[in-house]
């Protein structure tokens, strides 16, 4: 008969939960969720190896176990802690905590160039969102910001390497997803950097998930690169036949465009399913996919102000009080404006459109 | 009952007294009180000759901004039209070329730049919004026009003139706020 396994006590901002033992503080307190999961940065549970070395999910032990009831001397690490039985987390209750995370965060952006309206990531960022949540209004650093010489990707992905936080992810994505790995981490401390050897383009089929995995803004997708701003665009769910991956996707719509695809992202940011390739950047158009029904945006979100989720339509009355006959309008918008034209489809461009993909209007 | 103000007044309703019922006496206190108006301050002025000065805070017509050097200060960064209650602004973005560098102030710059002057309120949280500088509510009325689509207003339309290349315009439109500084200077 098979021993009933031991469940692990752990005790994280005064809520205790059974886990397995060999989890991590962090999985624990995903467990849980809300505000007592701590932010991480590096860490990423599909990833093995992910973790350790962003530090914004440090929490405080305040007892180790209960064979061993002392505190640990250093805040750790929670996503490569493991938990022990009768431990006694403190993550947002703890001051140490919250002050260490401000300066890491502090530090997070000390080479950050902070050009967020420029940005593609803006708005879905997770460094945006945990600067705005633990960050100061100022900076106290006074010294010209890291710059690097600019690497090419190729035609699908843009590096922003000024953006990067030097998370791994992207490495361990191409190590883990793709059979041959051609980038990585070159140079060491302040000097290091995301590189492809010898500018060795990526051409794999997951490569793409580097898009979705990178935490900032370092790692972009050249086809949406500045079509948008990601909170006018409209998340859609769908799905397709797809012979290298689950084809489960988020389609970005703006009208009847599908500006990018990305795949679907649990409430960690995580992605569900990785994406191949073709599905990311191939297919730009509602007739590939099949639609399920507008994605979950959490209200935290900018990317939430659209309101799609719920949108009830109203009636159109108009046409019913008319006799069928829709109200005439006086100005049709785009017989005036210039953005968004119908006859203009900037999806179906391969990269960031430019001064001359707009012809002047006479 | 407590009352809602302190102002308030009970209706008089007692019946009119002889020389109120005449009338002839009323007509001549309100004639005066006409009369009186004649010879106090006017309200109004001859617009368009005479203009009133604006308050500091005055929120009008959009201008968009440029810096020293000419360049376009506008990112497209989507702060202004997320902002808009109205809903007003639309905007393209493209990536600027070499050799537009002395054009655009950043690499991503605004290819279109729309607002809707039907729907704008005037409100000024574009002003707030723009990280960077780029949109400024000026000292100017939005003008008036006969049809609906003349007040569409593209970028064209909102920039301030080039200091550089159209130093003359420029230093015609720059607003009473800038020459009473310099003047203070």
């Amino acid at each position: 008969m098979a021993e009933e396994k031991k469940l692990f006590k752990v005790t994280i901002d005064n809520i205790t939960i059974d886990v397995e033992p060999g989890t991590s503080i962090l999985t624990a307190a995903r467990m849980i969720g809300g505000d007592v999961a701590p932010p991480a940065m590096c860490y990423y549970s599909k990833l093995k190896g992910s973790g350790g070395k962003c530090r914004t999910c440090l929490v405080e032990v305040a007892a180790g176990s209960t064979a061993d009831p002392r505190p640990m001397p250093k805040l750790v690490a929670s996503c490569r802690t493991n938990v022990m039985d009768g431990m006694v987390v403190k993550n947002i209750t703890s001051e140490r905590v919250v002050d260490a995370r401000n300066g890491v965060v502090e530090f997070l952006l000390i080479n950050h160039p902070l050009d967020c309206p420029v940005c593609d990531q803006a708005g879905e960022c997770h460094l945006q969102d945990l600067s705005y949540d633990h960050g100061k209004e100022g900076t106290r650093y006074e010294f010209q910001r890291r710059t690097f010489k600019k690497h090419d990707l190729g035609p699908y992905i843009q590096l922003h390497m000024t953006r990067c936080i030097l998370c791994y992810r992207c490495v361990f994505t191409a190590d883990q997803l793709t059979n041959k790995r051609v980038h990585g981490v070159l140079d060491r401390g302040d000097h290091a950097e995301i590189a492809t050897y010898i500018e060795k383009s990526l051409d794999n089929d997951f490569i793409g998930n580097v898009i979705d995995v990178c935490p900032v803004g370092a790692l972009t997708d050249k086809t949406f690169r500045f079509k948008n701003r990601v909170w006018f665009l409209k998340p859609v769910n769908a799905h397709c036949e797809c012979t290298k991956c689950k084809g489960n996707v988020t389609l970005w719509y703006r009208g009847e465009e599908v500006f990018r695809v990305t795949a679907r992202k649990d409430q960690w940011g995580e992605v569900e399913d990785w994406i191949c390739n073709e599905c990311r950047f191939e297919k730009k158009k509602t007739s590939d996919w099949i639609i399920e029904g507008p994605a979950h945006i959490s209200r935290q979100s900018v990317i939430s102000q659209g309101h799609y989720e719920k949108l009830v339509m109203p009636k159109e009355t108009m046409p019913e009080v008319m006799g069928g006959r829709q109200p005439r309008l006086l100005m049709d918008i785009h017989d005036v404006s210039g953005v968004n034209r119908p006859d203009v489809d900037l999806s179906q461009l391969p990269g960031p459109a430019h001064s001359t993909d707009f012809p002047k209007q006479s | 009952m407590q009352s809602l103000t302190s102002r308030a007044k009970q209706v008089d309703r007692k019946p009119m007294t002889f020389l109120e019922r005449i009338y002839v006496w009323e007509i001549f206190k309100g004639m005066m009180i006409t009369l009186k108006h004649f010879f106090k301050r006017k309200a109004t002025i001859q617009y368009p000759d005479q203009k009133r000065e604006f308050s500091p805070v005055f929120r009008g017509l959009h201008v968009l901004n440029r810096d020293e050097e000419g360049r376009e200060r506008c990112t497209a960064c989507g702060l202004c039209a997320v902002a808009c209650p109205a809903e007003a602004i639309t905007m393209e973005a493209a990536e600027r070329l070499p050799g537009e560098e002395n054009l655009y102030r950043e690499e991503k710059y605004a290819a279109k730049y729309e607002i809707n002057m039907l729907r704008c309120i005037f409100c000024g949280l574009c002003e707030e919004a723009c990280p960077k500088d780029a949109i400024y509510l000026s000292e100017t009325f939005a003008p008036s026009n006969y049809q609906r689509k003349g007040l569409i207003y593209p970028k064209e339309d909102l920039l301030i003139p080039n200091p550089v290349t159209e130093p003359e315009e420029y230093k015609k439109a720059v607003g009473i706020r800038k020459k009473q500084q310099e003047k203070a200077n």
